[in-house]
C-alpha cells in the first residue's frame, strides 16, 4: 500500500528516533510511505489560539498536495498533527466553498485526500493485526505495557473518528498481536500538557507524574505512544522517582519484528530504554552492546 | 467579592456572543454549568476559572474577566471537555476563540509565558514553514529572559541527537507566508 | 336557491380593533348568494348565536358562514346553534379571521383585504355544501389492556369494577412490572411490594379480568368500538390448569442461570418463579437455559418430581383471537444502558450500578435478602457515590429530557443506605433537583439534614478505580473546585427511557410515537390520556417518565376514557370522511398505503359493459376508521376519492374565489 507520508517538524528534531522506528516499521509491513513534497507545519500547539483560518490553512495545504499525489491517503505518526489534519479536514468537508477559500489562500488546488489517518490507526486498521502478527519474529513475551493513547488522536471524537474517545483498544490489540501484555489502567487518554511543555513545566510535571504514576501501580514496566509530543513530553518532564521507559508504539513493534534498536532509534531516547528489553531477553547477543 | 452589575456586562453580551459563535462554531448558551468540563479538565488546578465558569463568564458578557482569565492560556486543547460535555459545547474551541480575541484586544496575556511560547512557535513556522524546535526555543527563552531554563535538558537532548542545531525550512520560504497573509485578510 | 347569512364577530376587540370590519361587511354583501351581513361584538355568547338563529329564521339562510376564530375554538358550538334551527350543521363554514388574520397583520390596512378574501373564500365554499349525516356503529364492551405493570393492573381493576370485562395481557410470566422490583418508594417510603401485591391478587382473582401472562399482542385491527386482537400465548411449558404452584419443580431443577428479575445479580433456576409473590403464583419454563431443550433432552427432573403432572415439554405457542371495543395500553420503560458511558467505566465495572440495580441489592427479596453488598466482592459499601442525570438531559451520548423520577428515588436510595448501613456516608451528585410533587421537597430535605447524604452540584467528569475503590471526579460547582470522592459503590441514576420495542408496538397497534419511542398523547394538555387512534389509550411511563402517583392517575382516567366509551350503546362517528366515487375509481390502490390509519380496503364490483358483466375491484373507505385526513384524495389519480366537507369541487370553488 502506497501512502502520503506526513512527518511533522519534530521528525526533524526531538522526535527523530520515531521517524527511524516509524519508517522502519512501516518497510516491514510493505507500507510504501512518500513524504508529502515540500510539507509545512500544520500549525500544533499554537496556530489554533492564534487565528482560526490560519489553524485551518497551514494544515489545509498539506492536505491539498497530499490528494495531488494520488496516493491512498495521507498518514500522519504524530498526533497532534493528527489532531489538526483532522480538524482542517473536518472544517473543509462541512461547506464546499471552503474548498475554494482553502485553495487561494494555500495557492493550491484542494481535494479531498480523505480522512487523514493515523500510522497507530493504519497499522492497526489497514494492515490488520493479522499481518502484523505474522511479522512477528520475536514475541514481546512477558513484557507489561501501558498503551498511553493520550488526548488529541482520540479527541473530540466527531473529529478524530477512531477508537474509542474513553476506552480506547487498538494499542492494546496491537501490543497483544505483537506478544506483549498489555496492562489494564485508567490514564490511558489523560492528557499530558505536552502543549505546555516549555511554557509551564512545573504544570505539566504533575500532569506526567500522575500518569506514570497510575501505569506503575498498574504493573506496567513501560509505557507506549503513539505520540512525539506524548513520548517527549513524558520522558523529559518526569521526576527522578519514574524510571519506566517510554517507547514508540513502532519501537516495540520493530523490535518484535526482529529489528535492531539501532534501526530504531530507540538509543536516542532518553534514560535507559534498553535495558527493560535486555531485561526479558528481547534483544540478540549482537545488539547488547549498542545500547 | 465585587458585585457584579449585569445589566452593564448585558452591553458588551451579544457582541461577545456572536465573536465566539463565529470563531468557535459552538452556541455558549447552550451550556448549563454542570461542571463536568472542569472535573474533566487536566489542568483546573492550575486555572484561576474553571472552564465551566469561563462558559458562564461569556454566557453573561463578562468579557474582561474571561479574557484576563489564566484558564484560556493554560488550557492545553485535549478536547475532554468537549468529548464529555452533554450539551455539546465545543468547549476546547470556545477557549481557542477568547485566545484569539484577547489578542484582537491587544490585551497583555495573563500567562506571559504562555502566550511567549505560542509566538515564539509561529514566528518559527513563519520564518522557515516547519518549527525549528531549537530556534523556536531560544526565541522563547530571549522573549521571557528564561536563559537557563532546561539547560540540562537541551543539553541531555542535544546528545541523544534529537535536538539539531541546524533548521531544514521548506525551499520555498515564501509558500507559508502567503498563507500568513491570507489569514490575515480574512481576520 | 342557495341564500347565505354572513356573521361577523368582532371578538371583543381581538377583531376589531385590527380589522375593518365595517369594509369587510361592505364587501361581503356584494357577493354571490349573500343575502345578510351582520356584525356582532361575541358570537360565540349565547345571545351572539341567538343572533344567527334569529336571522336563519328571519331570513331564511340555508347557508351560514361564521367569520371568527379558528374552527378549533368554536366550529361545534355553532355547528349544533345551526343545527338547533332545523338547518344541516354542515352547512355552516367558518372564516378564520383572527389566528389566520387579526393577529398576524400589523394594522388595518394589511389585515382587511386579507379578512375579505377569507370570507370570500368561506362563501364560495358554503355555497357548495352538501348536508351530511353522521353514522352510528355498535361498541364490544370488553377492554383490552396491554401491559401488567401497575399502570395496567390499576387500568383493568377500574374497568371490571364498572362491570365489564378486561382481557390483562403481559409478556413477562407475571403481572407486577418495574413496580415489583422496587423496594421502598418516595416519599413515603412505603414497602413497594406492600401496596402492590394486594393489587395483583385482586387483579388475578376478579372474575372480569382474565390474565394473560407470558403473551403478546401481535396485531390489533379495526377501530373505536370494533377491535380485533391476535394474542400469541408464549409456550410456557407449564399447564397453569394443574399446576399448583407448590415449588418442587424449581427447588428440584438442577439448573442455574442469572434471574432477569434481580437483573442478573442473583441466579434462578431454568423453571422458576420470578418472585415469591407473583401472579399468578406459577413456574414458567425457560427453554433457552433448560437442559432438557439445550442438552440432551434428557433431564425431565421438573417433570418427574411434579405430581399434577402441569409440565408439559411439547406444549406450542397458541394464538387467540379476541374482539374487544377499547384498548389501554401501559408497556412502561425500560432503563438507560450507562455502557455508553465509556468514561464511567462502559458498564464494565461490577460496583458502578444501575439505580434499578441498587433497588434490587436494598430489596429484602432480593439476591441478598436486602444487604447492601457490593458486587465485586460482596463487601458493605461505606462510601457510596450516587450520580444523577446518567443519560438524562445528555442531548450528545444520551436524551435530552430530565427522567423526571431520579431526584427522588436518589434521595430515597441515600435513605435506605443510611438506615441499612448507619457508618455509611452517601454523596449525590446533581444537576438540578427537580422535586417538584406533594411531599417530595420535604423528602429531599430528610435526606440532606436528617440522613447527612452530601449534595455535590455537579456532573461527575470520570470514574476509575484505584485498588478495589473507585475514584470519582466531579466538580463542586458551587465551590467551583474539582472534587474526587474515594468510593466503594457507584449508583448511576440511568435515563428512563421508552422500551426498546416501543416503535414497533405502536406500529402493530396503530399510534403514533415521539422521537425517543414514547407514545404519543392526542393533546398534550387537553387530551393527555388519549392517542390519536380513537379508542386507545395510554398509561403510565410508554407515555413519558412518570412517578407511580402519576401512573396511577393517568391509569385511572384511561380506565374512565373507556367506561365512558362503553356507557354508550353506540357511537356517532363523523360525517367528514372519504367517499369512493366507484364509477371513477381505476382499483390502482395508491390511496391504501397511504392511509395512516388502515381506513381503505379494496372490494370487489360487478359492472355491465354491454350485454356483459365485468367485476373489477375499487377502493372502499371505512368511515369509522376514515378520520377524514384527505391524504387519499389528494393521492388519487383519477379524482375519485372525495373528502366529504372538504370536497375537489368545494377546494376548487375556493381556489377560484381566492385567484380569480
Amino acid at each position: 500500500m502506497k501512502l502520503a507520508y506526513y512527518p511533522g517538524c519534530s521528525s526533524h528534531g526531538s522526535a527523530a528516533d520515531y521517524d527511524r522506528s516509524a519508517r522502519a516499521v512501516a518497510g516491514a509491513l510493505a507500507l510504501e510511505l512518500v513524504d508529502v513534497p515540500e510539507w509545512n507545519c500544520c500549525g500544533a500547539s499554537s496556530a489554533h489560539g492564534a487565528d482560526h483560518r490560519l489553524a485551518m490553512y497551514l494544515p489545509g495545504r498539506n492536505l491539498a498536495v497530499a490528494a495531488g499525489m494520488g496516493m491512498g491517503g495521507v498518514v500522519t505518526p504524530c498526533a497532534a498533527c493528527y489532531s489538526r489534519l483532522n480538524r482542517a479536514h473536518h472544517w473543509l468537508a462541512e461547506d464546499r466553498r471552503r474548498w475554494l477559500e482553502l485553495s487561494a489562500a494555500v495557492g493550491v488546488p484542494y481535494n479531498d485526500v480523505g480522512k487523514p489517518r493515523s500510522l497507530l490507526e493504519v497499522v492497526v486498521g489497514d494492515v490488520g493485526l493479522e499481518a502484523v502478527a505474522a511479522q512477528v519474529r520475536r514475541p514481546l513475551k512477558g513484557l507489561k505495557a501501558a498503551a498511553y493513547y493520550g488526548c488529541l488522536m482520540l479527541k473530540p471524537p466527531e473529529v478524530a473518528r477512531f477508537d474509542d474517545p474513553e476506552n480506547p483498544r487498538s494499542m492494546d490489540d496491537l501490543l497483544q498481536a505483537l506478544g506483549a501484555q498489555p496492562v489494564r489502567w485508567g490514564f490511558k487518554t489523560e492528557c499530558c500538557g505536552a502543549s505546555l511543555s516549555v511554557s509551564r513545566p512545573e504544570l505539566v510535571e504533575k500532569l506526567v507524574g500522575d500518569i506514570l504514576d497510575n501505569a506503575s501501580a498498574a504493573g506496567a514496566e513501560c509505557v507506549v505512544t503513539a505520540c512525539p509530543m506524548c513520548q517527549a513530553n513524558l520522558e523529559q518532564r518526569r521526576s527522578e522517582r519514574h524510571r519506566l521507559p517510554v517507547f514508540y508504539f513502532t519501537d516495540l513493534a520493530g523490535i518484535a519484528f526482529g529489528l535492531s534498536p539501532r534501526e530504531l532509534g530507540i538509543p536516542m531516547h532518553l534514560g535507559e530504554p534498553l535495558e527493560l528489553l535486555r531485561g526479558k531477553g528481547l534483544l540478540a547477543a549482537g545488539e547488547e552492546g549498542q545500547g | 467579592m465585587a458585585v457584579v452589575d449585569l445589566t452593564e456586562a448585558a452591553k458588551g453580551r451579544e457582541e461577545l456572543l456572536t465573536r465566539v459563535r463565529e470563531l468557535a462554531e459552538t452556541d455558549p448558551l447552550a451550556c448549563y454549568q454542570c461542571g463536568k468540563c472542569s472535573a474533566g479538565c487536566p489542568l483546573s488546578f492550575a486555572m484561576d476559572y474553571q472552564p465551566r465558569q469561563i462558559i458562564r463568564l461569556v454566557q453573561l458578557g463578562m468579557r474582561e474577566q474571561a479574557l484576563g482569565s489564566s484558564t484560556i492560556w493554560l488550557c492545553a486543547g485535549c478536547a475532554t471537555c468537549t468529548t464529555r460535555c452533554p450539551r455539546q459545547v465545543k468547549i476546547d474551541g470556545v477557549m481557542d476563540a477568547l485566545r484569539q480575541l484577547a489578542g484582537q484586544d491587544g490585551r497583555a496575556p495573563r500567562e506571559r509565558e504562555v502566550a511567549a511560547f505560542h509566538t515564539s512557535f509561529l514566528e518559527s513556522v513563519r520564518r522557515g514553514g516547519r518549527v525549528h524546535e531549537l530556534g523556536m526555543v531560544g526565541s522563547y527563552k530571549l522573549r521571557t529572559r528564561r536563559i537557563f531554563q532546561d539547560g540540562g535538558l537541551g543539553w541531555n537532548l542535544l546528545r541523544h541527537r534529537r535536538l539539531p542545531l541546524k533548521a531544514s525550512p521548506l525551499r520555498d520560504r515564501k509558500t507559508v507566508e502567503r498563507i500568513f497573509r491570507a489569514a490575515e485578510v480574512r481576520g | 336557491m342557495k341564500r347565505v347569512g354572513v356573521f361577523l364577530c368582532w371578538c371583543g376587540s381581538n377583531i376589531s380593533s385590527a380589522v375593518d370590519l365595517d369594509q369587510v361587511a361592505e364587501q361581503t354583501a356584494l357577493l354571490p348568494h349573500v343575502v345578510h351581513v351582520e356584525q356582532y361584538k361575541y358570537l360565540c355568547s349565547d345571545p351572539g348565536q341567538e343572533t344567527v338563529r334569529k336571522a336563519i329564521k328571519e331570513h331564511a339562510l340555508n347557508r351560514v358562514v361564521i367569520a371568527a376564530c379558528s374552527p378549533r375554538m368554536h366550529e361545534r358550538t355553532f355547528r349544533r346553534a345551526v343545527g338547533s334551527v332545523g338547518l344541516n350543521p354542515h352547512l355552516m363554514e367558518i372564516a378564520n379571521i383572527r389566528e389566520q388574520c387579526s393577529w398576524v397583520h400589523p394594522d388595518k390596512v394589511t389585515s382587511t383585504p386579507v379578512a375579505v378574501d377569507l370570507v370570500r373564500t368561506a362563501v364560495a365554499k358554503a355555497v357548495k355544501d352538501i348536508p351530511l349525516e353522521p353514522s352510528y356503529v355498535g361498541i364490544e364492551k370488553r377492554a383490552l389492556v396491554v401491559g401488567g405493570g401497575i399502570a395496567g393492573i390499576q387500568a383493568a381493576l377500574d374497568i371490571a369494577d364498572s362491570g365489564y370485562e378486561v382481557v390483562l395481557v403481559e409478556r413477562e410470566p407475571t403481572i407486577g412490572g418495574r413496580m415489583a422490583q422496587l423496594d421502598k418508594t418516595f416519599p413515603t417510603l412505603d414497602c413497594s411490594s406492600c401496596i402492590l401485591t394486594p393489587k395483583m391478587v385482586e387483579a388475578g382473582q376478579d372474575p372480569r379480568i382474565r390474565l394473560l401472562t407470558y403473551a403478546e399482542v401481535e396485531s390489533l385491527s379495526g377501530y373505536i368500538g370494533n377491535f380485533e386482537a391476535r394474542i400469541r400465548m408464549k409456550a410456557r411449558s407449564v399447564d397453569l390448569d394443574r399446576c399448583t404452584g407448590c415449588g418442587d419443580c424449581w427447588n428440584k431443577c438442577p439448573y442455574r442461570s442469572p434471574g432477569e428479575f434481580d437483573l442478573g445479580l442473583g441466579k434462578r433456576k431454568a423453571i422458576y418463579l420470578p418472585f415469591p409473590q407473583a401472579v399468578p403464583n406459577k413456574p414458567v419454563l425457560d427453554r433457552a437455559t433448560c437442559a432438557y431443550f439445550q442438552k440432551d433432552g434428557k433431564c425431565q427432573v421438573c417433570k418427574k418430581v411434579c405430581a399434577p403432572g402441569a409440565i408439559d415439554f411439547e406444549q406450542q405457542d397458541e394464538i387467540l383471537e379476541e374482539r374487544f371495543g377499547a384498548v389501554v395500553v401501559a408497556t412502561g420503560f425500560d432503563l438507560w444502558d450507562h455502557g455508553r458511558y465509556g468514561e464511567y467505566g462502559a458498564g464494565q465495572h461490577p460496583d458502578v450500578i444501575s439505580s434499578l440495580e441498587f433497588e434490587r441489592l436494598v430489596s429484602a427479596s432480593g439476591p441478598t435478602d436486602g444487604k447492601i453488598k457490593r458486587p465485586s466482592d460482596g463487601k458493605l459499601p461505606e462510601r457510596v457515590v450516587f450520580i444523577q442525570c446518567v443519560g438524562s438531559r445528555d442531548e450528545a451520548k444520551g436524551v435530552p429530557y430530565c427522567s423526571k423520577v431520579c431526584c427522588m428515588y436518589t434521595a430515597k436510595h441515600a435513605i435506605l443506605l443510611k438506615e441499612k448501613i448507619p457508618s455509611s456516608q452517601s454523596y449525590v451528585f446533581y444537576i438540578d433537583v427537580r422535586a417538584a410533587g406533594k411531599n417530595y421537597e420535604e423528602f429531599y430535605r430528610r435526606a440532606t439534614v436528617e440522613y447527612g447524604a452530601q449534595y455535590i452540584r455537579g456532573r461527575v467528569s470520570r470514574i476509575y478505580p484505584r485498588g478495589d475503590s473507585l475514584v470519582v471526579v466531579g466538580e463542586d460547582t458551587l465551590l467551583g473546585q474539582k472534587v474526587e470522592v474515594e468510593a466503594d459503590l457507584v449508583v448511576l441514576a440511568t435515563a428512563v427511557v421508552s422500551r426498546s420495542d416501543a416503535p414497533q408496538v405502536a406500529q402493530k397497534l396503530g399510534f403514533s410515537y415521539d422521537q425517543h419511542g414514547f407514545f404519543t398523547e392526542a393533546h398534550p394538555k387537553l387530551a393527555p390520556v388519549e392517542t390519536n387512534t380513537a379508542g386507545i389509550f395510554l398509561a403510565g411511563a410508554c407515555q413519558g417518565p412518570k412517578d407511580i402517583p402519576d401512573t396511577v392517575a393517568q391509569a385511572g382516567a384511561a380506565a374512565a376514557k373507556v367506561v365512558r366509551l362503553f356507557a354508550k350503546d353506540q357511537l356517532e362517528t363523523e360525517p367528514t370522511v372519504a367517499r369512493v366515487d366507484r364509477a371513477r375509481c381505476a382499483g390502482c390502490e395508491w390511496c391504501r398505503p397511504i392511509c395512516p390509519y388502515k381506513a381503505i380496503e379494496m372490494e370487489a364490483v360487478t359492472e355491465r359493459v354491454g350485454s356483459g358483466q365485468v367485476a373489477r375491484r375499487v377502493a372502499k373507505v371505512n368511515p369509522s376508521l376514515c378520520h377524514g385526513c384527505g391524504a387519499c384524495s389528494v393521492a388519487c389519480r383519477s379524482g375519485a376519492m372525495n373528502l366529504l366537507g372538504f370536497s375537489n369541487e368545494q377546494v376548487w370553488a375556493e381556489v377560484e374565489a381566492l385567484c380569480l
